[in-house]
């Protein structure tokens, strides 16, 4: 960035001056990615109110300049379990894209590299959970296994990894096929060194890309199943289960449906916005 | 093209074989004893006698696989099993829910697409323009928009503020909007985006300035050629979206009561009714598989050369 202000802006072609916006446009939403992160690690300790305590006497109150977003139906401060719900909500989140992410690689990149009857098995296995409603089998998953958070988890667990699985497989296929990797192998390199120090660094970058592009919609799936009572159970705060205990409320009490809710909203545009920047840039180093 | 579509429908037999086996798997593994929760449902005072009685009837003490094939040959006959909790038959229940569930999702297709597609065109040759980046910003909001949280703002607005529709809707026509409505404004900005950044890549293209330099009417390049080659891309979408519908639908369903698979299927969760679950699973991902062959055979329709490949 430092480097960049230095440029002549006129000199630069239209697409360079664009790209340079894109730059700055990825590292400002970058920055407020971290500071959401950072925030809603910190947030359950600054609560206002402690987010469990009933308060019998201040039911369903409106809200107010003590209580932001109102109590809901046990009287508990809506803003104090928002901000502690939103640890739950965000690194539940982060902890499935991970795993899934590689879980997805590991396999993809075996897949690819090895070929054969396994990768064969396993991308049939891909192919059909790609193509199945993922929510359905979670809800079936989740509902049968009974509700809890990494229950649910799990069940948007099993078809998570697949689109990973895919992205590594094709990147390992045309990777393994390059000059390099054939003078890797001639000075005796082992699979599994020339897989981690060689092709793993090659694609990690595009598989990075749709893994930011995949956190929003991780985080509507999450909030979806404790929606419908499948996730996190009701006394612990957390964004989709706030929204289903608040919604036979909603007459009464509409704030505290939309208050959570609306958490949700913000915190998947944030994300999507950061993925689509970020997949912008990538597309536009491609070219 | 015939041969392209019997070859994609001799595809979908391992996949089925697949699915079935692993939504069987699924209920086999499920913890507890089935023979007790049918008993239990029912309200039957359960002794030993009455609970192994039950087990042999059920087909409980067959191995895995026997039970498998049984089910998969009665599932053949249009037979999915019995319900724990009435114990009569699942299908006539689960059809008459996939009827509520297919109003329901064909309609709000087709309302998104209405919708979607002129309004993704026109953005995409009135680029950055005021009505451009006001679509824009909506398509953006509604695509973040956590389905419930569309449905219950409709709710708050709609039947407690000017209470203009039921809150539950339990199948009437009336009751339709709501839930069309809810699960139509995600799928609309999706459909939205994608007609737009396909238009737009259309536009670039070289045949275009071609066109154009040959003097042929902007009109019919637009809708002769453009739009002929950005359906490819819309098509995908829409099919992809077809698999969040279906899923949408069960939160949707639950929160408007109306009674199609999705609500059937929460319901059935709540009374660990799970064999209606099983077949709801199957039901609903045999639906989906069904439309992704229509994708396919629909892509081969537009684009010819996809037969070859």
């Amino acid at each position: 960035m430092a480097e960049s202000k230095k440029i002549d802006k006129s000199k630069l072609s239209k697409k360079q001056l664009k790209k340079l916006r894109l730059k700055r446009k990825t590292y400002i939403l970058g920055g407020i990615v971290a500071l959401l992160l950072i925030a809603s690690l910190i947030a359950p300790m600054l609560t206002p109110w402690d987010p469990y305590a009933t308060d019998p006497l201040n039911m369903r109150a409106a809200p107010s300049a003590e209580h932001i977003f109102g109590t809901d139906y046990l009287g508990r401060d809506v803003f104090s379990r928002v901000l502690s719900g939103a640890r739950t909500s965000i690194f539940a989140t982060l902890v499935l894209v991970i795993i899934s992410f590689v879980i997805g690689s590991a396999i993809g990149i075996i897949c690819g590299y090895y070929g054969g009857f396994v990768d064969n098995i396993l991308m049939r296995i891909t192919d059909i959970l790609l193509s199945l409603p993922q929510l359905v089998l979670a809800v079936a998953v989740a509902g049968m296994m009974g509700g809890s958070l990494t229950n649910a988890l799990i069940a948007i667990g099993i078809t998570s990894w697949t689109s990973y699985a895919r992205l590594a497989r094709s990147h390992t296929m045309r990777i393994k096929q390059l000059p390099y990797i054939d003078s890797v192998r001639m000075t005796g390199s082992g699979d599994l060194n020339i897989l981690l120090r060689h092709v793993f660094p090659n694609l990690i970058g595009s598989m990075l890309v749709n893994a930011t592009l995949e956190i929003g919609t991780t985080m509507l799936s999450i909030a979806g199943l404790s929606f419908l009572g499948l996730g996190v159970a009701p006394p612990a705060a957390e964004w989709g289960s706030m929204v289903s205990e608040g919604r036979a409320y909603l007459q009464l009490a509409p704030w505290t449906v939309f208050a959570p809710a609306a958490s949700i909203l913000v915190a998947v545009m944030i994300f999507n916005y950061f993925g689509e920047c970020v997949c912008d840039l990538a597309n536009m180093n491609e070219v | 093209m015939l041969k392209f579509t019997i070859r994609r429908i001799i595809n979908l037999i391992p996949v089925l074989l697949i699915l079935t086996f692993g939504v069987f798997t699924l209920l086999y593994l499920t913890p507890g004893d089935p023979a007790l929760m049918k008993l239990t449902a029912q309200g039957t005072a359960v002794t030993d006698e009455l609970l192994e009685l039950e087990r042999e009837r059920m087909g409980l003490n067959q191995p895995f696989l026997t039970r498998y094939i049984n089910w998969i040959l009665g599932i053949l006959h249009g037979n999915f099993g019995n319900s724990y909790a009435d114990d009569m038959p699942i299908l006539p229940k689960l059809l008459d829910a996939l009827g509520y569930t297919m109003v329901l999702a064909i309609a709000s297709t087709v309302v998104s697409v209405v919708v979607a597609i002129p309004l993704g065109v026109l953005t995409a040759i009135k680029k950055d323009s005021i009505l451009d980046n006001i679509v824009r910003v909506f398509a953006f909001i509604g695509n973040a928009m956590p389905n419930f949280l569309i449905s219950l703002l409709l709710m708050y607005l709609f039947c407690i503020q000017l209470r203009i529709f039921p809150v539950i809707a339990k199948g009437s026509v009336q009751g339709l909007f709501l839930p069309t409505l809810s699960l139509a404004i995600p799928m609309a900005s999706k459909f939205m985006r994608q007609t737009r950044a396909d238009v737009l890549s259309q536009l670039d293209e070289e045949y275009v300035i071609g066109m154009h330099a040959r003097g042929v009417k902007e009109r019919t390049i637009l809708f002769k050629n453009v739009l002929h080659n950005a359906l490819g891309g819309v098509i995908t979408i829409v099919s992809l979206q077809i698999r969040v519908l279906i899923g949408g639908s069960i939160v949707i369903e639950t929160i408007f009561r109306w009674p199609g698979i999705g609500s059937l299927m929460m319901d059935s969760i709540s009374a660990r009714d799970y064999p209606v679950v099983q077949g709801a699973v199957l039901i609903l991902a045999t639906l989906q598989v069904l439309v992704n062959l229509a994708t396919d055979i629909s892509y081969c329709i537009i684009d010819k050369r996809i037969e070859l490949e």
